[in-house]
């Protein structure tokens, strides 16, 4: 029996497929298997072509999968296009009105005798994968009337007839794929970066998301915007990413959790903000999920290269977090985390992801919502509110009140200001209030998230890497130590401030360390050369747009490995 | 009614004689009149010198960047529905680097008040032209005349039916402060746009030059066509007073999250994150 299954879902922008993979996802959720989704969508709304790629297992999956066990091609296009990442004795179906030769494993469903209408061909194609996967016709039918029950009754009974003739047709006329495993009884959750991100969000008591629409982030917002009235969050359009960002600062000074989701070219807007976030030193977490550059670049794909951007971001000097994570797990915690740093320092804390994962969808367990530690919030004291200082610099981070919470007056400013908020332009009183602020710092390191590593302390061969690239590193770590290398990996999910104390001795001791990452020039590689002075002379870039892959890193990594 | 010191005494870094001193005064008095205690209000503003004057009130400020005032306030407004928000800037600010703020605002329509300290010209970076310079006025960066026309932002707002639309004059001290007052206690987005003349760098748009056009309006500001009449005149006359007034309500009350005072009192409920995120499985 197969320890995993790959399947490729392809076809044209506008017929649906990402339904088809969403339903299908959860079935399989459902069924007790483990599950990641990766899309590769066009920037369009009808046409071209799209993908979504799954990868099904019995026990946890890391990257994106390589090679595929199937293909359904929803167009003539997709055919061709995927014909080489199949494996062998893949199976493919087609439309079986096409007209098109016969092949080893080509398989028409006859959508004409099974999709009376065309808005019927997705749960057609639904109903043939499920049978193929031999997913209980419950699971399945319990998906497809939720899906549509919003459309009335009539629409939910027409759709399961589709559903139950397409299972009966697949049963006579397809192989069997069954899932692999047996599948466990655990509940599970499948959710997308972004989703993740929300919940995170949520958990913490977010009260305002001010954004403006932006690929791979507009869904961070909606899906904000979809709980808004019930959870008690203002998600507010702006008219530009600048009114967004300023904004949030505004939502902010009024006590309110404030997030500010974006991408690379939405957040190049905002960097004036950001500074303001710095001397105003006002609790925000901006959400950078990464597409390619520069400008607007490839919309729809993904990329690593915008963390010196985020990192420089802002004119001036100030501080702030970075946190990059590297799961769909490490969304929520680390956006969880966020808000709680943001308000511990107050300031700018930033969440690197990007368009993978942010619309990669996994299987994840449920998060232990009651295991979470408390989040930081604003001092609601009043205690001697004529005495009250904004900008008390008696320590690095100053008591931050709400007005209006009591008699305090709180003042926020642009300017370097005095204790009080109010402009000045006094050396000594700038140097000191500076001073103040970078020795915030302290706060930031107190908390530093230590990079996540695997295999051995002293290995021949170490894979580092940042973000969304960690899962991709611990599968190729392991795909080498199984093949007899002394691999390890090292991925950090937090990339500014740094600690060295905490992976230093790891760089030195590996015999041979290769960065591995999105983007094209080596951006994290630099940065810890920066910070430690530790050069990583190897490395594996990524910037077609596409995320990593095991097999892109293997294939890379080969004439490295020949040479140790 | 409230003794408008209780706001404070500040020295002020604008030039003697500079009508941002009266709006000062105006600002503090219609304050006073509402009877607005420093803890109740916020003064929110941007760059430029009307900005300052959230450093010369005592009150709650956030003096942001420059064109940036409205988005900040907005969202204060939203997360702060108690307090009393209050925007100033001048016609920099508002009308040039803030502008596509002012047209998103005024369709948000928010319960908030925007005091435009209108002097036809920038002060702080010493006098180069401005939205609302007029045609031909010669400056330093424009030393044939400015080409451009001016921009009418009491014809824009009435236009686009801003909730309350009024213009004002610093010198008539006594206009000025009902026309905040009336301002703040409209229920929805308001605009002031107040001239106030800049001793400094306009040596056309002076004190006695607006003080022998402005003339009072008589139509009623619940006319529409009327309203955008009066709006189109500025010149040889400036209508001043209450151009426009639409009652609707204002989005805050709108939007049901927003109706349990500030959100920042709000605990977190994590039995509906949990439902939440188990609509995931």
């Amino acid at each position: 029996m197969r320890e995993e299954l790959h399947l490729i879902l392809g076809g044209e922008a506008g017929q649906g497929l990402d339904t088809v993979a969403g339903l299908l996802g959860k079935a399989v959720v459902r069924s007790g298997r483990h599950l990641l989704t990766v899309q590769h969508v066009m920037s369009r709304v009808r046409g071209g072509h799209n993908n979504f790629r799954m990868r099904l297992a019995s026990r946890p999956v890391q990257g994106p999968p390589d090679t595929f066990d199937l293909l359904a091609a929803m167009s003539r296009e997709s055919v061709d296009l995927h014909r080489e990442r199949l494996a062998d004795g893949a199976v493919v179906l087609v439309d079986g009105g096409w007209d098109m030769p016969p092949g080893p494993g080509l398989i028409g469903i006859p959508f004409a005798e099974l999709a009376s209408r065309p808005v019927f061909r997705n749960v057609a194609l639904m109903g043939v994968l499920g049978a193929m996967l031999g997913i209980e016709a419950d699971i399945l039918r319990e998906l497809v009337a939720d899906n549509f029950r919003a459309k009335g009754d009539q629409i939910v009974a027409s759709n399961l007839d589709v559903l139950a003739a397409s299972m009966q047709w697949a049963a006579a006329n397809t192989p069997s794929l069954p899932l692999p495993g047996e599948g466990d009884s655990v509940t599970r959750l499948a959710m997308d970066g972004n989703q993740a991100l929300v919940l995170g969000a949520l958990a913490a008591g977010v009260r305002f998301c001010g954004y403006y629409p932006m690929s791979p982030a507009t869904s961070i917002a909606e899906g904000l915007a979809q709980v808004a009235v019930d959870m008690g969050v203002v998600v507010e359009q702006g008219e530009d990413e600048i009114a967004a960002a300023n904004m949030a600062l505004g939502a902010a000074f009024g006590g309110a959790r404030s997030i500010v989701p974006t991408s690379g070219g939405g957040f190049a807007l905002m960097t004036e903000a950001v500074s303001l976030a710095g001397v105003m030193e006002m609790p925000v977490v901006f959400v950078v999920a990464q597409r390619p550059g520069p400008a607007t670049g490839l919309a729809t794909r993904t990329e690593q290269a915008d963390l010196e951007l985020v990192l420089r971001a802002g004119h001036g000097e100030f501080h702030r977090a970075i946190l990059a994570p590297a799961s769909v797990e490490d969304c929520f915690h680390l956006t969880h985390k966020a808000f709680d740093l943001a308000e511990k320092f107050q300031g700018p804390v930033f969440i690197l992801s990007d368009q993978y994962l942010a619309s990669a969808v996994r299987s994840v367990e449920p998060f232990d919502l009651g295991a979470l530690p408390p989040v930081a919030g604003p001092d609601l004291s009043d205690a001697d509110p004529d005495g009250y200082r904004r900008y008390d610099w008696s320590a690095p981070v100053s008591p931050r009140r709400i007005p209006g919470h009591g008699k305090s007056l709180v003042l926020a400013d642009c300017h370097e200001h005095d204790e009080q908020g109010h402009i000045i332009e006094a050396a000594d009183i700038r140097v000191r209030m500076q001073d103040k602020r970078l020795a915030k710092l302290d706060v930031l390191r107190a908390e530093i998230l230590p990079p996540v590593s695997t295999g051995e302390a002293e290995p021949d061969l170490l894979l580092v890497g940042w973000g969304s690239s960690g899962e991709v590193l611990r599968e190729v770590a392991g795909i080498l130590q199984e093949r007899g290398v002394r691999a390890a990996s090292l991925c950090f999910t937090q990339v500014w401030p740094l600690a060295p104390e905490t992976f230093l001795q790891r760089l030195h001791a590996a015999e041979c360390v290769v960065a591995v990452e999105g983007n094209s020039t080596g951006q994290f590689a630099r940065l810890l050369r920066e910070a430690t002075g530790f050069h990583i002379a190897n490395s594996v870039l990524r910037y077609d747009g596409r995320a990593l892959t095991a097999g892109y890193v293997l294939e890379r990594l080969a004439p490295i490995l020949e040479a140790l | 009614m409230i003794d408008s010191k209780i706001y404070g005494e500040y020295v002020t870094a604008w030039c003697p004689g500079c009508g941002n001193h009266d709006v000062l005064l105006a600002l503090k008095d219609a304050l006073a009149r509402q009877n607005l205690e420093p803890h109740q209000f916020a003064l929110v503003s941007g760059i430029g010198q009307a900005a300052k004057i959230v450093h010369y009130v005592r009150g709650n400020g956030f003096n942001g960047l420059h064109g940036r005032a409205l988005p900040p306030a907005q969202a204060l407004k939203l997360v702060h529905p108690e307090l009393k928000v209050v925007v100033e800037s001048g016609d920099g600010c508002t009308y040039g680097e803030g502008g596509n703020h002012l047209l998103a605002a005024i369709r948000r329509n928010l319960d908030i008040t925007l005091i435009v300290h209108n002097n036809q010209i920038y002060g702080l970076t010493k006098g180069q032209s401005s939205p609302t310079t007029m045609t031909g006025h010669v400056t330093k960066n424009n030393p044939l005349g400015v080409f451009d026309q001016p921009f009418n932002p009491v014809a824009v707002a009435v236009a686009m039916r801003a909730s309350f639309v009024a213009r004002s004059f610093s010198g008539l001290k006594e206009h000025a402060a009902a026309t905040i007052a009336a301002a703040m206690e409209h229920k929805g987005f308001s605009l002031v746009d107040m001239h106030s003349p800049c001793v400094s760098f306009n040596k056309v748009n002076t004190f006695a030059w607006y003080k022998s056009r402005c003339k009072e309006v008589s139509h009623d500001p619940a006319n529409w066509d009327e309203a955008m009449k009066a709006a189109m005149v500025f010149g040889d006359e400036i209508p001043i007073g209450v151009i426009y007034r639409e009652q609707r309500p204002s989005k805050e009350t709108l939007l049901p999250q927003c109706r349990d005072g500030a959100m920042y009192r709000r605990p977190v409920d994590m039995d509906k994150v949990a439902e939440h995120m188990m609509s995931y499985a």
